[in-house]
């Protein structure tokens, strides 16, 4: 199984270990990954603040480095979503719309496609679930507590296999952290106060990480965290998925 | 020209093409295994209370008994010619009745709402201006849902009608629910039968 | 962006107060919460939305049709109607109707239509007082301020505000803050206005065309004390707001009230269908830019809209910001995808203030996209123009880069360092980031650099 590894541009430039524990955890689970050395971006930054018509050298890029593969795999659910709804290549409408359909979230192709059962991780922590709206809502990781579905989780599914984790849910389980892409500067007070609120509830979970499948809703977790001198660290999934002792 | 034929004639202009209503199957909708039980919770649940009577004229028995100093209004069975006058009264005249009785055309098992028409009411302020409302219903005049509702009874048959639930409420104030906002401080359902 | 004062700067101002922040925040929550278990008492509340939804579709795609037929049904039953433009046109037809008639005494239930259009302004100008009966609309009327949300206008005051108010307005007593007090003295200040009044004014829920009657809902009962009692009635009505058969308000009177505050339905779901012997009923059917709105592919399931608000109390950029730092009638997401349409300079910031994390298109019980709307939107300000231009050079500038991955990865070992080339990692003072949040510890090396050292 051919995967191509598409690490965003912030988790490659401020996050390597995330996008290294991605890599050696699809190695472990047999996956053939590569990873196409002139990718950059998925171009969501800037489509997200309404600059999508300056997107197209750098959808053009993707493309090309992304063309050719099985699947195509991210920690990241919200660049993943960008791409699903919003790659276009105008040359290569085909290749585009391929690699919108083979386009992966990490703990969705373990869970869909990989069928992963028995993780051999270990994480003997208190862990909280910070759910990102776009792998939730944008890619239906899970259930949302605003429509009627069955509760589920691709995500807990997942860290329910590793051992010696436990796992604790916020009171309000679903909601937006405030990163928001741009928003998190142009809205600066709602958006840190949105991540105030989220780190107060697992402060009263007592956990020692807040773990999410989106790097950029850590990112801002951790920033308030560190502010505050709080104890409560944040850990990619990916990170606690290959982790063991 | 017109701004009546302006605004249809942008709207037919940029209206998109076409498309079906649904098709609302009843099949899907939800059942109760009591529906008289059923309403009654909801009624209790937005504030009213339910009193069961096998008979009307067991009901019409303990209204004799209340007390006569109060203003009240029963509509019950009231002659054409004692409707027509009442039909005409003023709000300012109304706005000291006590109790007002009226008969339900109809009630909702999912929401507990009972409909009033026009002619149920008389006149159109009384159920509203009254300070306390009571609201007769025949048991077996009670459907499961609001769908059910609207294929029993023709909402234009008269000038104004209402799906009227529990008494009047408001929570404007910081969420704290209130009842007797303008209208009913109090709602009494008798079920008949 | 460049308005007086922003979304973002009103937001800032309405957090600073945080205890106030927190229980906006929790209020608002609560009613959702309350919208969610409603919603689960009915296993038909997917379909049911689809099915609000497909009526809403087909109604939009035969609006014209639908209208006239409203309009010959309600004027065979006694009804007058009456075709505004826009908000000027409504205010003066309305105005018209007062004079024509001297009336003094004049009533509003709550109507969302008459906020956009602003008329208490209007009338107020021409020397003539509307009283607003809602108790939350009186008392924001009461302090000059516009509602603050579209179902609980009075949102953003605490019970301490509306004693004052009281205190100050109705001489209740001083420091009591029951809300029981305060709704009795309101209710006795407005009874002697609703057994005079010469005139109501309401809004409309919904209007069915084969019936040519018309739905208002309230809780308080206020809509219909005024209206039965005052000689004229004017209804004020979006022309979005017809349905097709009185059998499809089942579906409408369902979600509406379940989606709004959790209730079952509202106390009065009452049904107008002809004046009452001797009284004058009028309705006002509004465009005001909805047929514009209707003509946008991309945008006109907007006008699918009931004003149920469950989007509002889902809403956590609205729960921690307040109505008002929308600055527009109607608030929160919808309102953020409904006002460009009526003013793109105005309203350019309201599509920008989300996250998008799309929990009010799951509340919506009409299925509006909204966050997709908010989306789309946002790549139309800014073709037209309507954002700065610091924004535009940055946006231009990471899209260069990120086009050339030479150029990416070169910035990236020298900006780890100085994490200069996001937009929200200037490392400074200045940097809105860096205010209330650390920034992340730039690592030795990129992944790249690692993924290239493994491959030797």
């Amino acid at each position: 199984m051919k995967v191509a590894l598409f690490v965003p541009c912030y988790i490659d430039q401020f996050y390597p270990n995330v996008g290294i524990a991605t890599y050696q955890l699809l190695k472990k689970l047999g996956c053939d990954v590569a990873f196409p050395l002139n990718q950059t971006c998925c171009g969501q930054p800037m489509a997200n603040s309404g600059f999508s018509a300056t997107t197209t050298g750098c959808d053009k890029n993707f493309v090309e480095n992304f063309k050719g593969f099985d699947y195509i795999v991210a920690p990241s659910g919200s660049c993943v979503l960008h791409i699903k709804d919003h790659l276009k290549d105008e040359q290569n409408p085909e290749e585009a719309k391929k690699i919108r359909n083979s386009i992966y979230e990490l703990t969705e192709f373990l869970v869909d496609i990989l069928k992963v059962t028995n993780l051999e991780s270990t994480f003997p922590h208190r862990v909280g679930m910070h759910i990102s709206c776009h792998g939730q809502r944008g890619l239906h990781l899970s259930s949302m507590t605003e429509t009627m579905d069955k509760p589920f989780s691709k995500p807990e599914q997942l860290l329910m296999q590793v051992k010696g984790l436990q796992l604790l849910t916020p009171e309000r389980p679903d909601e937006c952290c405030g990163f928001g892409g741009t928003f998190c500067v142009f809205e600066e007070a709602v958006s840190v106060k949105m991540g105030k609120d989220r780190v107060k509830e697992h402060e009263a979970n007592d956990v020692e990480y807040i773990t999410a499948g989106d790097v950029s809703c850590l990112m801002h977790l951790e920033g308030i965290l560190k502010r505050q001198n709080s104890r409560v660290k944040t850990i990619h999934i990916a990170e606690i998925l290959n982790h063991t002792v | 020209m017109s701004s009546r034929a302006e605004i249809l004639a942008k709207v037919k202009q940029n209206k998109p093409t076409l498309v079906p209503l649904p098709n609302i199957d009843f099949n899907d909708l939800i059942t109760y295994p009591d529906l008289i039980t059923q309403f009654i919770s909801v009624v209790e649940k937005i504030g009213g209370a339910v009193f069961l009577y096998p008979t009307e004229e067991d009901l019409a028995k303990n209204i004799s008994l209340e007390p006569n100093e109060t203003y009240n209004i029963n509509t019950l069975n009231m002659s054409e010619a004692e409707k027509l006058s009442l039909s005409k009264v003023h709000s300012l005249d109304l706005e000291r009745v006590h109790t007002a009785y009226f008969r339900g055309k109809l009630g909702v098992a999912e929401n507990g709402s009972i409909w009033l028409d026009e002619e149920a009411m008389v006149n159109r302020v009384l159920p509203i201006i009254c300070e306390h409302l009571v609201l007769v219903l025949d048991k077996n005049l009670i459907v499961p849902t609001m769908h059910h509702a609207y294929q029993n009874i023709d909402v234009s048959k008269t000038g104004y009608g209402t799906f009227l639930a529990g008494p009047s409420k408001t929570a404007d104030i910081e969420q704290s629910l209130v009842i007797g906002a303008h209208g009913p401080r109090s709602l009494k359902v008798c079920l008949i039968g | 962006m460049e308005n007086l004062k922003n979304h973002a700067t009103a937001a800032e101002e309405f957090i600073k107060d945080e205890p106030r922040t927190d229980w906006h925040d929790e209020t608002l929550w609560f009613v959702r919460q309350k919208r969610d278990l409603a919603a689960h008492t009915l296993p038909e509340w997917e379909e049911l939305r689809e099915w609000g939804s497909q009526i809403k579709n087909h109604t939009l795609s035969n609006l014209d049709e639908y209208l006239e037929n409203f309009e010959t049904n309600a004027q065979a039953n006694g009804i007058k109607i009456h075709w505004a433009k826009d908000a000027e046109e409504h205010n003066q037809i309305i105005h018209k109707i007062i004079t024509d008639n001297k009336f003094e005494k004049i009533v509003k239930s709550k109507s969302m239509l008459t906020e956009e259009c602003h008329l208490n302004e209007f009338l107020i100008q021409k020397g003539i007082a509307v009283v607003d009966t809602d108790l939350g609309e009186r008392i924001v009327q009461f302090r000059n301020e516009a509602p603050s949300h579209i179902v609980l206008p009075a949102i953003h005051l605490k019970k301490q505000d509306v004693s004052e108010t009281f205190h100050k307005h109705l001489n209740t007593e001083k420091g009591n803050n029951d809300p029981q007090y305060l709704t009795e003295a309101a209710r006795q200040h407005l009874r002697n206005h609703f057994v005079e009044s010469e005139l109501a004014i309401t809004g409309v829920n919904f209007a069915v065309a084969e019936t040519g009657g018309f739905v208002v809902c309230t809780n308080e009962g206020n809509a219909d004390m005024g209206v039965n009692t005052a000689k004229i009635h004017i209804a004020c009505m979006g022309m979005e707001k017809i349905i097709p058969k009185a059998e499809h308000l089942a579906v409408f009177l369902r979600l509406l009230t379940r989606s709004a505050t959790g209730q079952p339905i509202t106390t009065y779901s009452s049904h107008f269908n002809k004046p009452r012997p001797g009284q004058e009923m009028h309705i006002v059917i509004v465009d005001n830019g909805r047929s514009r709105q209707l003509g946008r592919a991309d945008f006109r399931n907007s006008l699918k809209c009931i004003r149920c608000a469950a989007c509002f109390n889902t809403c956590p950029v609205y729960r921690r910001s307040g109505g008002h730092s929308y600055h527009t009638a109607v608030a929160g997401p919808i309102g953020s995808i409904l006002s460009p349409n009526l003013d793109m300079r105005a309203n350019a910031d309201l599509p920008f203030a989300s996250t998008l994390c799309g929990s009010c298109s799951n509340v919506c019980p009409v299925k509006i996209d909204i966050h997709e709307q908010l989306w789309k939107w946002r790549q139309v300000l800014v073709n037209e123009g309507y954002v700065t231009t610091t924004k535009k050079i940055g946006m231009g500038g990471m899209a260069m880069v990120f086009a050339h991955p030479r150029l990416y990865r070169l910035l990236g070992s020298i900006g780890r360092k100085t994490i200069k080339w996001f937009p929200f990692f200037v490392n400074n003072k200045l940097n809105p980031w860096y205010k209330q949040r650390d920034m992340p510890e730039a690592p030795k090396e990129s992944f790249r650099d690692w993924f290239k050292k493994q491959q030797k």
